[in-house]
C-alpha cells in the first residue's frame, strides 16, 4: 500500500467530499434533493474549514 | 376539542417492525460491503456511490497510515475514545477484516497525517453505519 502525505487542506477537502456524498445519498427521498443536500453539506464543510482556519490563525497572532 | 394530527414520526413509530428476514440480509451485506445493502435492494446508483465513497475514504486512511483503535478501558474518556473508535473501525466490515488479515498493524504515531488517517478509518465505518440504517429503512418500506 503506497504511503500518502496530504496537507491539512487536501485531507479536509477529501473528508468533506466523501462525507457529503454519503450524507446526500442517505438522507433525502429523491435524487434532486439528495444532490442539493450533498452540495449543501459540502459547502458547510468548506465554510467551517475556512472559518475555523481563520479563527485559529487570528487566535495565534 | 379536536385531537392534534399525528406527525410523520409518530405514525412511523407506531408501524409494526418488519420481519427480520426482510431487513437482516441487506443490513448484514451493507455491513460487510459498504453499499451492499443498497445493491441487494436494487438501488444500484446509490449503492455504487456509497461503495466508492466509503471504500475510498477507508483506503485513503490506510495510505495515510492511520492507526486502528484498540478497545481499552480506564477513565471514561479513554474508554469512550478507544472502544468507540474500535467499534467505528469494525463497522467498515470486510475492509477492516481484510486489512487486519493482511497484516496492517500501524502503531499510533504522532503527526497530522497519521491522525487524519485514523479519523478517515473511523469515519468510513461511521458512514457505513448511516448506509446500513438507510438500507434498513428501504427494506422496511419507509423510504424508496
Amino acid at each position: 500500500m503506497p504511503k500518502m502525505n496530504l496537507d491539512h487542506f487536501e485531507a479536509a477537502m477529501l473528508f468533506a467530499l466523501f462525507t457529503s456524498v454519503v450524507m446526500g445519498v442517505v438522507t433525502k427521498q429523491n435524487d434532486r434533493d439528495r444532490l442539493q443536500y450533498g452540495i449543501y453539506v459540502f459547502c458547510c464543510f468548506i465554510v467551517a474549514l475556512f472559518g475555523i482556519g481563520w479563527l485559529m490563525f487570528l487566535g495565534h497572532r | 376539542m379536536a385531537k392534534p394530527k399525528d406527525t410523520e414520526a409518530e405514525k412511523e413509530a407506531r408501524l409494526p417492525p418488519p420481519p427480520i428476514g426482510v431487513w437482516a440480509p441487506p443490513l448484514l451485506l451493507g455491513w460487510l460491503v459498504p453499499g451492499g445493502g443498497h445493491l441487494l435492494l436494487r438501488r444500484t446508483g446509490r449503492g455504487l456511490l456509497l461503495l466508492v465513497s466509503i471504500t475510498l475514504m477507508f483506503l485513503f486512511g490506510l495510505m495515510m497510515r492511520g492507526a486502528f483503535f484498540q478497545p481499552q478501558t480506564g477513565d471514561l474518556l479513554t474508554t469512550l475514545i478507544n472502544t468507540g473508535g474500535f467499534v467505528g473501525d469494525l463497522c467498515s466490515g470486510l475492509l477492516y477484516m481484510l486489512s487486519v488479515a493482511f497484516g496492517y498493524n500501524q502503531p499510533d504515531m504522532a503527526g497530522a497525517v497519521h491522525d487524519y488517517g485514523s479519523k478517515f478509518l473511523v469515519t468510513a465505518g461511521l458512514l457505513n453505519v448511516l448506509a446500513m440504517v438507510d438500507a434498513y429503512e428501504i427494506a422496511a418500506g419507509r423510504k424508496n
